[in-house]
């Protein structure tokens, strides 16, 4: 029989038959037991004794550490089907100890194995994405019913609540779609210049600049910006609406959640948006105007290819566009804060969603009516 | 009732809070002796979690001081904050488990930041405390999957993680039905016997209070000071102030006017 220190007052001794016994003496706790753990779990697992005898009878008392060590130690003897025993443990220790036993079946976490795990979350993104597109195409139907009914009856949307939303939105936001517009103007030319010297073309830049900004440029970066902003903003309030059962207040009230909180949103996001994206364009011509006259052409002369180089029909294209691309924005940004889970990430990831399916959205729907207005000679 | 040692590990000294010119207390003074279990008590909006928040360090109050085993807790900073934090654990009133986290995650969350233990080591710990609090079983259950019960046990899981002291509960009868409600009162009698912890209980749930306390003080948001203190049983036989005698007694009206005699 050989004893051996572990440390910290703490002893094995191998018996006879294999028995492993581990002498404890003073005071089991996470100051001397911390930094021993893996070296006595090491031991019993590489060891497998048939049976482990805990020396007990000097042990004073011990902590939360010391009690997990020892149920650590009992539950390994009990997956291997090996025996464990605590010798000379006070009665009160015992109680205490007892209190904290785990179950084998509780310490292991249940988990498929791989490849089942891979397929349940291929599978699971597959429903999910599908049940999404339901969720989004019934909020479609149903926001579309309910706008054709307001159109009947006004006085069922809160217009009040409506012009706030869109001095938010529009108001608010001004500033910044004002300055992105004068920057990309800016930026475009300045680009399109030096390219357009090597054909002698550098006067065509004010053509590019105003085709690219009222076409698409323009209506783009303005639904981004309002995307950013009031996008995850309706999301985030919805969100939190959601998580503090508000929204359930709502519906308990007889007050339909889509009237009272989505169609004001909605249709001061289509008001605002075509008018901010002619801020935008506006402040983008500008920049042009900026970049024309710094490589030296006069301001009668720029100001003229700015006139000829698009029509109405270019601008209300562009403008049209921003008209569904707000409706997108608003809505998107409501349902996701209407499915806002709960918890305190539910209201980020919301926002996050919000933000991410309404920039998505709006290239995909940019796309056809790039389509439509090819088909139909705009 | 609770083996007391006669030891404070508590000491409130004329704590006064104040938010600008609105005074929440006045003059708070009491002591809490090892392992036993002190509700405070009083009427809604009397100041009660506010003085737990003033204990735990969170709020800090205008005037006075709270001593945690000898030490400040107010001024204390860096490692000696640290070291006092280590001694208490908190429930607060709706849980505050991190949602993001599983059960096994949220206990295993101060071990790991506190503690050099091996993952594994840490994992058992945490299924210790779960096993106190019979929720051995729900280890990877996410807060939102759980009850209001099994979220304020689960709670209490987590501030045992280090095995503190004190454990402050806010309101932990707060929304439970009775057989949850007294299932809880269980438990903190139970930890109160075997584990030696002292308990600082937030509530006004007078069930509870006369399963579990030791010794309870009241406040009073009319005269904003403690108005009794003394075993619940006692007050409600014969203290000499009439709200305490209405209050334990759940009579409406009838001493309200004498109330600060």
């Amino acid at each position: 029989m050989v004893t051996t220190g572990i440390g910290a007052g703490l002893e094995y001794e191998s018996r006879e038959g294999g028995v492993l016994r581990l002498i404890i003496r003073g005071t089991l706790d996470a100051e001397r037991v911390g930094s021993l753990w893996t070296q006595i779990v090491d031991k019993v697992v590489r060891s497998r004794p048939p049976r482990v005898e805990v020396d007990a009878c000097h042990m004073d008392g011990c902590d939360g550490v010391g009690i997990a060590l020892l149920q650590e130690l009992k539950a390994r003897q009990e997956d291997a089907r090996h025996e464990f025993r605590i010798d000379g443990l006070r009665s009160e220790l015992a109680e205490l100890i007892a209190l904290f036993e785990i179950g084998p079946a509780a310490r292991t976490e249940r988990r498929s194995p791989a490849a089942v795990r891979f397929f349940e979350t291929v599978g699971g993104s597959g429903i999910g994405f599908l049940r999404d597109l339901r969720a989004q195409i019934s909020f479609a139907g149903e926001t579309a019913a309910k706008l054709s009914s307001v159109l009947i009856h006004p006085g069922q949307v809160r217009w009040g609540d409506t012009v706030l939303i869109a001095e938010k939105a529009g108001a608010d936001g001004v500033g910044i779609t004002a300055l992105l517009g004068f920057l990309i103007g800016l930026i475009l030319a300045f680009q399109s210049a030096i390219a357009m010297a090597m054909f002698s073309a550098q006067i065509y830049t004010a053509d590019l600049v105003v085709i690219a900004t009222v076409r698409e440029l323009g209506p783009l970066i303005t639904c981004f910006v309002l995307a950013s902003r009031s996008g995850s903003a309706f999301a985030a309030e919805l969100g939190t609406m959601k998580v503090n059962e508000e929204i359930d207040a709502l519906k308990t009230m007889g007050i339909d959640p889509v009237r009272f909180l989505v169609l004001p949103r909605m249709i001061a996001a289509v008001f605002v948006v075509p008018l901010l994206t002619m801020f935008n364009n506006l402040l983008a011509l500008v920049g042009c105007f900026v970049v024309m006259l710094t490589i030296g052409f006069s301001p009668v002369i720029v100001i003229d290819r700015l006139y000829q180089a698009a029509d109405l029909v270019d601008l209300f294209g562009g403008l049209a566009k921003t008209l569904v691309f707000g409706g997108l924005i608003a809505g998107i940004g409501c349902l996701r804060g209407l499915q806002a889970g709960t918890g305190a990430s539910a209201v980020g990831d919301a926002a996050t969603k919000a933000v991410v399916s309404g920039i998505v959205a709006i290239v995909v729907v940019d796309g056809v009516f790039a389509v439509v207005y090819y088909f139909l000679g705009i | 009732m609770t083996e007391t040692q006669g030891k404070s590990i508590i000491r409130v000294e004329d704590v006064t809070v104040a938010y600008g010119d609105f005074v929440v207390m006045r003059d708070i003074n009491f002591e809490v002796e090892v392992g036993e279990i002190f509700v405070i008590l009083g009427g809604s909006g009397c100041g009660k979690s506010t003085l737990l928040k003033s204990m735990i360090g969170l709020n800090a109050p205008t005037k006075g001081r709270v001593l945690i085993d000898g030490k400040d807790i107010v001024t204390a900073e860096g490692k000696d904050e640290l070291a006092i934090l280590r001694k208490i654990g908190v429930m607060y009133q709706q849980g505050a488990l991190f949602g993001s986290m599983n059960l096994l995650e949220n206990i295993c969350l101060p071990l790991e930041e506190f503690t050099d233990l091996p993952r594994s080591a840490r994992e058992t710990i945490a299924r210790t405390k779960l096993k106190v609090v019979n929720l051995d079983g729900a280890e990877y259950k996410m807060p939102s999957e759980l009850s209001g019960g099994m979220r304020k046990r689960a709670a209490i899981a987590r501030a045992m993680a280090l095995d503190p002291k004190i454990l402050f509960l806010d309101e932990p009868s707060a929304g439970l039905d009775p057989i949850t409600s007294s299932q809880l009162d269980e438990l903190i009698l139970k930890l109160s016997r075997t584990l030696r912890m002292t308990f600082v209980v937030v509530t006004h749930e007078l069930p509870s209070i006369f399963k579990i306390a030791d010794r309870v003080i009241m406040l009073d948001k009319r005269v904003k000071t403690i108005v009794a203190t003394g075993r619940p049983s006692d007050l409600r036989d014969r203290s000499d102030n009439p709200w305490v005698r209405q209050f334990f007694n759940r009579e409406a009206e009838a001493v309200a006017e004498s109330r600060q005699t």
